[in-house]
């Protein structure tokens, strides 16, 4: 999980720029440095061991002939000494060698610069030779000459054997050069530093849009769609939030549209039922008259009269369904929570309509499940369900109820209701719950209003509770209510054992 | 022969609900507007009322609360379902139960019924006292009169009944379905907020300090308990 959310931070434009700036920045200095480096060393060495070598020959050449030949020990000593002495800094080591010869100018000098090939190089090719090496950590330059003779008619020169060498130390050139590599790497510094700052800004200006962009592609995601954004200059962005802004526009005023005609709609249910009450209520008031007096009636007068009658009821029911339907879609149906026995609750469902021999209960024992929800509408939940099951589905039809204790410690009360049919059609299955959805277009309108599993739906949710329909393997439908029931009530507790016996 | 007045606005369901209240064995009136119905009130004095809440001119809530201030008349009051703020009100000015529209003729008979039974009360069980004693509340069960520290208690028929329930067992915990069964004799899934209104209302006639009961105790989560403290 850390892997992936690092590499997440890593490849963020913000990130991605400053990295990008660094490098940039990093090899410019870098590249610049190392030429001006390159050049510059070359030319302060360059200068420096030119000059010490025009001096070192013309020292050599100068000295030579005030020396008899060959030359003695004592001579070689003092011929090396004097050379020494000729430089413009008292550091010149020389060593004259003549033959097997060796004398330096600073006694015991073991000069070690010079190296064996050096040596050879100067012998073999009686040219001024030259080498810088680095001894104990000490640059220093190496200079090797041959001693010539001028032949007689000045058209040769003859090696006199005497050979000539000179080291000198060139830290201070080392100095100059060690102090330009100091001043690239300070360069370097600031320059990264700088390439930073720059690729934040930049960041920054980029970044600022996107994240006002991303704010508000949420904020409309969750339904706010007057979200709009504050347009900045004139660059790419700002044509995207620009855009973003008609889009927004447009999206907002599709909905607004759709909401109004589907209010619209809601209210128009609303109101046609509301109208169809009172005309009911008159109706409804005298069905029982009608009931009553069809016995005495002539039979074609009774049936019509016990069809009115009959049909008045059904159309109350409708009406009530839909006056029902039309407060939840209004938000206005409210619960009228109370403490009972759930079990007892649904025992008196399916007693009231006289369904207790033809439903098989499961039911936990009289004040096991106690649960705080509206009586009302969960008997219109289990009615419904019920009513349903016998509808529908098959004999016979199962009714259980049980308590359980959600993950977060929230008591929940389970209702299940299955019946032996031939179970519910995949295609209609999505549906089952919509409103006036009926499942085969023949079938007859008397099997109930066409409401009431919406109404069934609607009533659960109420009370944030669930409902779903599926399939048993063994055959049958079956729906599963899954209601909160509320904490269990210590006071309450204690009050059952005074509960007496009127329940 | 009980004797119920309409008041009801809209003359279809009037006439319907004075046809089918008679076939019943009703003596019935109707009134079209609550001032008609006030008016009535008087001369025909009804045994019952069937109150419209929608009514033109002066709303039902206002002739709920017009008839109670001299007259314990039991009241029914006929609502469209949902209209939750009406019936809360018209339960807390005093009427004694609901019905929703459309309602059938044998249902509002039944409940008018009941609503006339709350003030019959049973005959007193012979070897109780005629009145008994809780606090400073007097009960008379013979004679169905309630009197605080000796001043008699004008109690509507679902708050007098109320009382006798709950004052017959003495701390016993009654669930409001017990009561709504008991008082009112409304289904189990009936609605409670007629038992809380009721409640409410006997408190304050008895003299209850808000908050303190001294007869009528919650019991939270369950219902209500009656003990004298």
């Amino acid at each position: 999980m850390r892997a992936p959310r690092l590499l997440r931070a890593l490849s963020s434009l913000r990130v991605r720029l400053v990295v990008a700036f660094a490098l940039v920045a990093a090899v410019a200095t870098v590249t610049t440095g190392a030429f001006t480096f390159r050049e510059a060393r070359t030319g302060v060495l360059q200068q420096s061991q030119d000059t010490v070598i025009e001096d070192f020959r013309e020292r050599v050449d100068t000295l030579v002939p005030n020396y008899r030949f060959p030359p003695a020990r004592s001579d070689l000593e003092s011929f090396a000494s004097d050379v020494a002495r000729g430089g413009r800094s008292d550091n010149w080591r020389v060593l004259a060698v003549y033959r097997e010869l060796n004398a330096t100018s600073v006694t015991g000098d073991a000069f070690r610069e010079l190296s064996p090939a050096m040596r050879e190089s100067v012998h073999a090719r009686r040219a001024t030779v030259f080498q810088r090496v680095t001894v104990d950590g000490r640059p220093s330059l190496v200079v090797g000459m041959p001693v010539t003779f001028a032949g007689q008619y000045r058209t040769e020169r003859r090696a006199s054997g005497l050979e000539v060498y000179l080291t000198v130390p060139q830290t201070e050139e080392q100095g100059y050069v060690d102090a330009l590599v100091t001043a690239i790497e300070r360069a370097t510094v600031p320059a990264l530093a700088l390439a930073v700052l720059l690729a934040l800004l930049a960041a920054r200006g980029v970044l600022r849009p996107v994240r006002a962009l991303r704010r508000a592609t949420r904020s409309i995601a969750e339904g706010r769609l007057d979200t709009r954004l504050t347009v900045h200059g004139s660059d790419e962005l700002a044509d995207l939030s620009h855009t973003f802004n008609e889009t927004a526009a447009a999206l907002e005023e599709s909905v607004t549209e759709l909401r109004r005609m589907e209010a619209g709609a809601r209210r128009f249910a609303a109101d046609v039922s509301h109208e169809l009450r009172t005309p009911l209520a008159a109706m409804s008031a005298v069905t029982d008259v009608l009931d009553e007096d069809a016995a005495g009636l002539d039979d074609d007068t009774a049936m019509a009269v016990r069809l009115i009658s009959e049909e008045t009821t059904k159309l109350a029911d409708l009406v009530n369904d839909l006056m029902e339907i039309s407060r939840f879609d209004a938000g206005a149906a409210a619960l009228h929570l109370d403490d009972i026995d759930l079990a007892e609750c649904v025992r008196r469902t399916l007693a009231t309509r006289g369904w207790l021999q033809t439903v098989h209960t499961g039911l936990p024992e009289p004040g096991v499940l106690r649960g705080r929800v509206d009586p009302r509408r969960l008997d219109v939940v289990v009615a419904n369900l019920v009513a349903n099951a016998l509808r529908h589905g098959a004999l016979p039809v199962h009714l259980r109820l049980h308590g359980q204790q959600e993950a977060g410690g929230r008591r929940q009360a389970v209702i299940e209701v299955a019946d032996s049919g031939e179970g519910i059609p995949e295609d209609v299955m999505p549906h089952v719950f919509d409103r006036f959805y009926k499942s085969d277009a023949a079938r007859t309108r008397s099997e109930g209003s066409g409401l009431g599993l919406a109404i069934t739906a609607e009533n659960v949710r109420l009370h944030g509770g669930t409902v779903r329909a599926a399939n048993r393997p063994q055959g049958g439908a079956v729906f599963t209510v899954v209601l909160p029931v509320g904490p269990e009530d210590t006071e309450r507790r204690a009050a059952r054992p005074r509960k007496g016996d009127r329940s | 022969m009980p004797r119920v007045l309409i008041i009801e606005d809209d003359r279809a369901v009037r006439e319907g609900l004075r046809l089918a209240l008679r076939r019943q064995g009703h003596e019935v009136e109707a009134a079209a507007t609550g001032e008609d119905g006030l008016a009535r009130l008087r001369s025909f004095r009804p045994d019952a009322v069937i109150l419209d809440l929608m009514l033109p001119g002066m709303p039902g809530l206002e002739v709920c609360r017009r008839i109670r201030v001299h007259d314990q008349v039991p009241i029914i009051m006929a609502t469209a379902r949902g209209d939750d703020t009406d019936v809360v009100v018209g339960l807390e000015a005093g009427a004694d139960d609901y019905v929703v529209k459309p309602v059938r003729a044998r249902v509002l008979d039944a409940r008018i019924r009941a609503v006339l039974r709350r003030t019959s009360g049973p005959p007193a069980e012979y070897g109780t006292p005629r009145t008994e004693h809780h606090g400073d509340l007097a009960i008379d069960r013979a004679g169905l009169t309630v009197t605080h520290q000796g001043v008699p208690v004008a109690l509507g028929p679902s708050e007098l009944r109320l009382l006798l329930v709950l004052s017959a067992s003495p701390g016993q915990v009654f669930s409001r379905r017990q009561l709504l069964e008991a008082v009112w004799e409304h289904s189990y899934h009936g609605d409670a907020r007629l038992v809380d209104a009721c409640v409410k209302r006997l408190r304050s006639k008895i003299g209850e300090v808000p908050g303190d009961p001294r007869y009528i105790h919650t019991v939270r989560g369950f219902g209500y308990r009656f003990g004298a403290r």
